[in-house]
């Protein structure tokens, strides 16, 4: 039911029932606004986004008012400017003033409200919140100096990925954002997933940098630098250097990357469909045997650790192959070093992801070989963005250039693990492949391909039925916990920590809207139809692989390298 | 003490939300603190983090999470007894023992507490030593009383 | 023959007529020890009478009298009022009007004893004798009642504060208690208990006004299956205790207003959310209530009516915050207690999501009294807009303190004058503040302004919940104004950022005006006052953007203290004096050279080297380097240090 209310004056439409705001971004008149995160409800923390109402005696939150019939509104009077002005500058008051050093710095939140409001005084003086760096995680740094309390990493901890790892500590000016008794992040059940750095409007949380450490390793001459990168990546890159992507891109990246000065460019695709070889082959196993309990995808390492910490029932079901990155990571190392002729020793292998997670399991116990780690150095999108323009590459005008051998080429299934049901599709296409000689009609994983947290599906694989879920961030997995104590027992398990899969990952570029997201899936599922070769076992890189490379190399033709193993984490849940 | 817990857990069987805070208030009282065992084991039993549990003890007073001293002092700072003097009591407190509020002594003997009205408005500054009332304190006896608790504590 | 219980229960709750018939009259007289004949002492003994040592005082008596007179009863009562009296002694003996005594500690119990029981009373603590028909006058004693204090108090709601042991059900019953309750109960349906109170007129005692009868209107008609009732006896404000005293000295009437404010709003659980710290309410609560739930008053099919009510006591555990109603509701349910967006409102949904009401304990105190006499009676006393009475807790320092309860429309003036009687020690008055740490300064010339919720909105200062703090001369305002600052930066829940930061930037720069740097310039002049002027840009965006009641109030102390008293800030700013002598880092030092005899003590003591001098001649203190710490003045044994 439409209505009339009275903005600055000129008479718009609101809907009855919707908030001030919504009815204001509705119309196309834009206020200041700070906790607030789409698709959460309103807490009225930080009370930006205050407007004046005629008749009401302070000024309200239009995040949370209702509208009301014939309401007056001034969204920029004097009143409400000086108010806006001065919660801005209380912020400012005891926020450290390095912007120029901080990772932040053009993209922080608060420097563009402090902008937006014209603040060009520090007027008001306060003593500085304690300064407390933890840097215990592999993967996420906390800045506590720069937090401003608005609350939205916590909340998307919370309720998004379940793992409840943060929370506010004590009160009123002392309140500070901690893990569990207030100890650092590596103690905590954090899983690394990084949603929370994407929300955090300052650099309280960034992610731990590696591009130090590359940079330092691209300077030295008698190391081979090897670079890898994850299906998704191309289109993250273009996005964060502001130029148009085209379905090739990654050839121009592959370009960039040697002109930056790595040696060997490869494609962690080749990674993805060894992995869904492996895992196709363990389900094709289980389903031989009439195997009672499901088998669990572990691409995730979030997944992975979320498990091992709060269920660690689960571990005999999950998958023992390894994720994408660590599998070309392994190979680098073994193959590549064999074909080199180096020591594993004198590759430092460097893996670009959309991931957080992915810093974190680089360090796993079980993804070294010989105390060589698999891969020595992971960098998520945004940083792989700061190295190319640290090394001044004009990146808008590169040549178009192939990957390097052995590593060189995937499947579209490879690009389509990225997003959230991917993995699983791809399995049983394989699986169907296999067992029919046929390739599956995709029409078959509809049900897979709806956005909801859960979705299950039943498919039809020669004699065999095999139900397969999808659990599409951690809030899904109450559902599948309901549905499997109603008796429904699933063949196969793919969960995924981030909202939409990869492409929702921890390290690519802060997305703002729901559009985005749909968008970076459509692209994907476009990929998917339209690449030429869909199954892994189609893919040259991979019958050169299994045909030839495993083959002559002894040590690794057992395969082993591409397994790992998992424990239950003592961590403060 | 954890069988302590068990019977306090048992207590509350249950394990609702609304029971967390009467849970965390009984073992204080039991104990005289939070320690990190009982915060992990209550949010097992209640199904809740234990970042959860540890962030709502530490927005209120009544909680300690470190063992409160052998003489637990609380000074009274309502508007009577302030008006009366009780700030420089509690400056003084802060000299003569070297802990703020809520700390407690490294050898474990003292602690203090600033508490708003004990109720004794007519008679402040009132102070509260290990429960009993004193009244019409001035700054002046504190070094005095410090020292015969401290007797105390060493002949005890 | 019944026992006492069966037979209160019967004959006189179960009882439908109003007027009870003489028999039953005659056992309650016994149960209210109305006419006795065996004497009878009644010991004040509630918090504040036991911190001036009314514990002691009860053993004493209880010593006399098993030794001299064995026949005395001897009964703790609560508090009658005065808290500078206390601890308060009542004589009763056979057949003659009651004697009051005040600050009867320990050791005057056996010779006041003695004169009381030889017919030679002590005028010293005489307080003065009770009125009463068909008792002996006691010759040449005043009457209580005509003492200013009383005179000028209306003690409805505080009835029975101080005339009955609170431990005991079946005194209340024989005063009256709980037959409204069961009347209500039987009689009235919800609506008609809601009518009955907006009828009244009745306002919310918290401070904010807001009439009773609407809020309970608007918890009942949200439809739902469960719905709460919150007593809030939290009462942190530091300097207000009047809740407290109520629930020590009457605790069977509360929890009687509660029954009926649950009953009207439908609702089967009623919460009494009380302080953390206040032991002895909760034991004297504790009692209370299970000594109700043994009567029946609480429990299943409440006296045949079909209503079930469940009343539990919680602690809370330590935030003042937690006083705001969403906060409360968190807390309760487990959560940090911080404060939410309203709407929805708690009346609509509140606790685990259902209709709740919060009120608080002096609001729920008057209930019982409206059932029982009427909302027309009710709208008798006090004003037009503002019906009934106000307690209000008297701290400070006036000559009397106590909780008193004054008609609605009584001037603070003659508050101040005819009841508190002026200021100790004939010091100069200065201001009064109501409402605690969120309370405007009221002086002389607003003294004139009526008890009434909306004759002080218009002059710009709420009631608050009922603390009455009187200033005068010996206190800066400054430092008080700094003081108030200072809670509620520590009890800011920290969740909105104008409260937060704004608290602590405002204590910052309180601070720096009340406290020297070592090396002052004219520089730092200049940032204490703009310092201040950002205070009041900072004071009017908390008020109008704050989250909830604490910020939004934070900032009133500083700007009833800046309008009514900017002198004195000038003052700390720029000639970095203190008035009234309290701020130590302005007090300026010297050294009487009559009396400084060359010791050389203070000069080693001192923080900044500013004491200079040869060894047995008059030292002098420098005073550009002096901070005002005071170490000279407290260590100089010859009284040389002086402040100027």
């Amino acid at each position: 039911m439409l209505f009339t209310i009275q903005v600055n004056n000129k008479k718009i439409k609101a809907e009855k029932g919707e908030t001030i705001l919504s009815a204001l971004n509705r119309n196309g008149i834009i206020i200041p606004t700070l906790c607030r995160m789409k698709e959460f409800t309103p807490t009225g923390a930080c009370r930006m986004c205050v407007v004046e109402v005629e008749g009401k005696e302070r000024l309200v939150t239009a995040c949370s008012q209702p509208v009301e019939e014939w309401m007056k509104i001034k969204t920029h009077s004097q009143r409400v400017i000086t108010a806006r002005k001065t919660i801005v500058e209380l912020l400012l008051s005891n926020h450290p003033d390095d912007c120029l050093y901080c990772d932040r710095n053009l993209k922080c939140e608060l420097q563009r409200l402090s902008e937006e409001l014209n603040i060009r005084e520090r007027r008001i003086k306060g003593r500085k919140i304690k300064q407390r760096l933890d840097q215990s995680s592999p993967a996420i740094v906390r800045e506590l100096a720069k937090c401003i309390l608005c609350g939205r990493c916590i909340r998307v901890c919370e309720e998004v990925i379940t793992s409840t790892s943060l929370d506010f500590i004590n009160r009123g000016s002392q309140t500070h954002v901690g893990a569990a008794m207030d100890r650092d992040f590596n103690f905590s059940s954090c899983i690394h997933c990084g949603q929370c750095v994407l929300v955090c409007p300052t650099g309280a949380l960034h992610e731990k940098h590696n591009i130090t450490e590359v940079q330092e390793y691209l300077n030295k001459h008698d190391i081979i630098k090897a670079i890898q990168y994850s299906p998704v990546v191309p289109a993250g890159i273009a996005g964060e250097l502001g130029i148009k992507y085209s379905r090739d891109f990654d050839k121009n990246l592959n370009a960039i990357l040697r002109k930056i000065g790595f040696d060997k460019v490869y494609t962690t695709g080749t990674g993805t469909d060894v992995c869904i070889n492996e895992v196709a082959l363990q389900l094709s196993e289980n389903i031989e045997k009439k195997a009672d309990k499901p088998l669990f995808i572990t691409a995730c390492p979030a997944w992975v650790k979320y498990a091992e910490q709060f269920v660690p029932t689960l571990i005999p079901q999950l998958s023992t192959v390894k994720s994408p990155q660590q599998i070309t990571g392994i190979l680098i190392k073994t193959i590549v070093a064999g074909q080199l002729d180096v020591k594993p020793e004198q590759i430092f292998s460097v893996s670009v992801t959309p991931c957080m997670a992915m810093k974190y399991e680089a360090r796993r116990d079980g993804m070294m070989r010989k105390g060589i780690s698999d891969v020595d150095s992971v960098m998520t999108v945004r940083e792989l963005a700061k190295l190319i323009r640290l090394n001044g590459i004009d990146f808008t005008n590169t040549e178009k250039e192939p990957a390097d051998e052995p590593l060189s080429g995937r499947s579209s299934s490879a690009a389509l693990a990225e997003v959230s049901g991917g993995m699983a599709e791809s399995v049983l296409r394989l699986i169907y492949y296999r067992t029919t000689g046929k390739e599956i009609d995709k029409q078959v994983f509809k049900k897979l391909r709806v956005s909801a947290t859960f979705r299950d599906s039943a498919i039809l694989i020669g004699e065999n039925e095999i139900k397969v879920a999808v659990v599409d961030g951690l809030t899904g997995l109450e559902k599948l916990r309901s549905a499997q104590a109603s008796g429904t027992k699933y063949d196969l398990i793919e969960v995924m920590t981030c909202p939409g899969g990869c492409i929702h990952g921890g390290g690519l570029p802060f997305i703002t809207s729901k559009e985005d997201l749909k968008n970076r899936a459509r692209m994907v599922y476009q990929s998917d139809d339209n690449e030429a070769i869909a199954l892994p076992c189609k893919s040259p890189s991979m019958i050169n692989l299994y045909e030839k490379l495993l083959k002559e190399n002894i040590e690794i033709s057992d395969k082993s390298i591409f397994f790992t193993h998992f424990e239950k984490r003592n961590v403060l849940l | 003490m954890a069988a302590d817990l068990d019977i306090i857990l048992k207590k509350y069987k249950h394990g609702r939300r609304e029971d967390l805070i009467p849970l965390l208030q009984e073992i204080q009282a039991e104990n005289g603190y939070l320690s990190e065992e009982s915060i992990v084991r209550v949010g097992g039993h209640l199904g809740l983090s234990t970042t959860k549990i540890f962030g709502l003890a530490t927005f209120y007073d009544q909680f300690r999470f470190i063992p409160s001293g052998k003489v637990h002092l609380k000074i009274c700072h309502g508007t009577s007894c302030f008006m009366n003097g009780s700030q420089s009591i509690i400056d003084k407190i802060k000299e003569e023992l070297k802990i703020s509020p809520g700390q407690t002594t490294r050898n474990g003997n003292f602690s203090f507490d600033i508490v708003t009205c004990l109720g004794g408005c007519f008679h402040g500054p009132v102070i509260m030593v290990n429960g009993e009332y004193q009244i019409h304190i001035r700054a002046e006896q504190v070094p005095a009383l410090i020292t015969k608790l401290k007797f105390i504590i060493d002949n005890d | 023959m019944e026992d006492l219980k069966t037979f209160l229960i019967n004959k006189v709750l179960l009882f439908e007529s109003d007027t009870l018939p003489s028999e039953t009259e005659k056992v309650l007289q016994q149960v209210r020890r109305d006419k006795t004949n065996v004497p009878v002492i009644h010991i004040s003994s509630n918090t504040s009478s036991i911190i001036a040592g009314s514990d002691k005082t009860f053993n004493a008596v209880k010593v006399y009298v098993e030794e001299n007179e064995p026949t005395t009863l001897t009964v703790r009562v609560g508090c009658s009022g005065p808290a500078n009296y206390e601890p308060m002694v009542c004589v009763q003996m056979p057949g003659k009007n009651k004697l009051f005594f005040r600050n009867i500690t320990e050791e005057k119990v056996e010779p006041l004893l003695n004169g009381v029981f030889h017919n030679d009373i002590n005028e010293d603590d005489l307080l003065g004798q009770t009125g009463s028909k068909g008792f002996e006058f006691w010759p040449g004693i005043s009457f209580i009642n005509e003492l200013p204090f009383f005179a000028n108090q209306k003690r409805i709601v505080l009835g029975n504060c101080g005339c009955y042991d609170p431990e005991s059900i079946e005194e209340y019953i024989a005063r009256g208690g709980y037959s409204t309750f069961v009347k209500t109960i039987r009689h009235y349906t919800f609506e008609e208990v809601c009518d009955i109170i907006e009828r009244s007129g009745l306002r919310g005692r918290s401070g904010g006004g807001y009439p009773t009868g609407l809020k309970w209107k608007q918890a009942l008609n949200t439809s739902s299956n469960a719905r709460y009732l919150i007593c809030n006896a939290k009462e942190s404000d530091p300097g207000s205790f009047s809740d407290r005293t109520i629930l020590e000295s009457d605790p069977h009437r509360l929890i009687e207003g509660m029954a009926i404010a649950a009953y009207a709003i439908g609702a089967s659980n009623a919460i009494l959310y009380l302080k953390s710290g206040s032991d002895y309410a909760r034991m004297r609560l504790q009692t209370a209530i299970s000594m109700a739930r043994e009567f029946g008053i609480i429990g299943h099919n409440i006296y045949s009516s079909g209503y079930n009510l469940d009343i539990s006591l919680r602690q809370e555990p330590g935030a003042f915050v937690c006083g705001e109603e969403t906060a409360l509701i968190n807390s309760l349910e487990g959560k940090r207690g911080m404060p939410q967006l309203k709407p929805p409102y708690p009346t609509t949904s509140g606790l685990s999501g259902k209709p709740t009401v919060i009120n608080n304990v002096e609001t729920l105190m008057n209930i019982p009294l409206i059932m029982k006499n009427g909302p027309e009676w009710f709208r008798s006393i006090g004003t037009e807009t503002s019906p009934g009475t106000k307690i209000f807790a008297i701290t400070g320092r006036g000559r009397m303190s106590g909780v008193i309860e004054v008609e609605m429309g009584t001037t603070l003036g003659s508050v101040l004058e005819d009841i508190v009687d002026g200021i100790k020690d004939g010091k100069e008055f200065k201001a009064i503040q109501l409402g605690g740490a969120s309370g405007s300064f009221i002086t002389a010339e607003n003294l004139d302004t009526p008890v009434d919720f909306d004759a002080m909105k218009e002059k710009g200062f709420g009631m608050g919940a009922g603390g009455f703090v009187v200033i005068d001369e010996t206190s800066c305002m400054v430092d008080l104004v700094r003081y108030y600052m200072e809670y509620l930066r520590n009890e800011s829940c920290g969740k909105c950022i104008p409260c937060r930061e704004g608290t602590g930037r405002m204590l910052e720069i309180l601070e720096s005006v009340i406290r020297k740097p070592v090396n002052e310039d004219s520089g730092t002049t200049l940032e204490r006052f703009k310092g201040v002027m950002q205070l009041e840009t900072i004071s009017s965006v908390m008020k109008d953007t704050s989250l909830c009641g604490l910020g939004q109030t934070a900032p009133n102390p500083f700007v009833s203290a800046l309008k009514n008293f900017r002198e004195e800030f000038e003052e700390h700013i720029f000639d970095r004096k203190c008035r009234a002598n309290v701020c130590r880092g302005l007090r300026t030092f010297l050294i009487d050279v009559e009396k400084c005899t060359g010791c050389t003590v203070c000069a080693g003591k001192c923080p900044v080297n500013a004491i200079y001098g040869t060894r047995l001649q008059p030292f002098f203190i420098v005073e550009d380097k002096c901070i005002g710490c005071g170490v000279c003045f407290d260590v100089c044994k010859f009284s040389a240090v002086i402040v100027k």
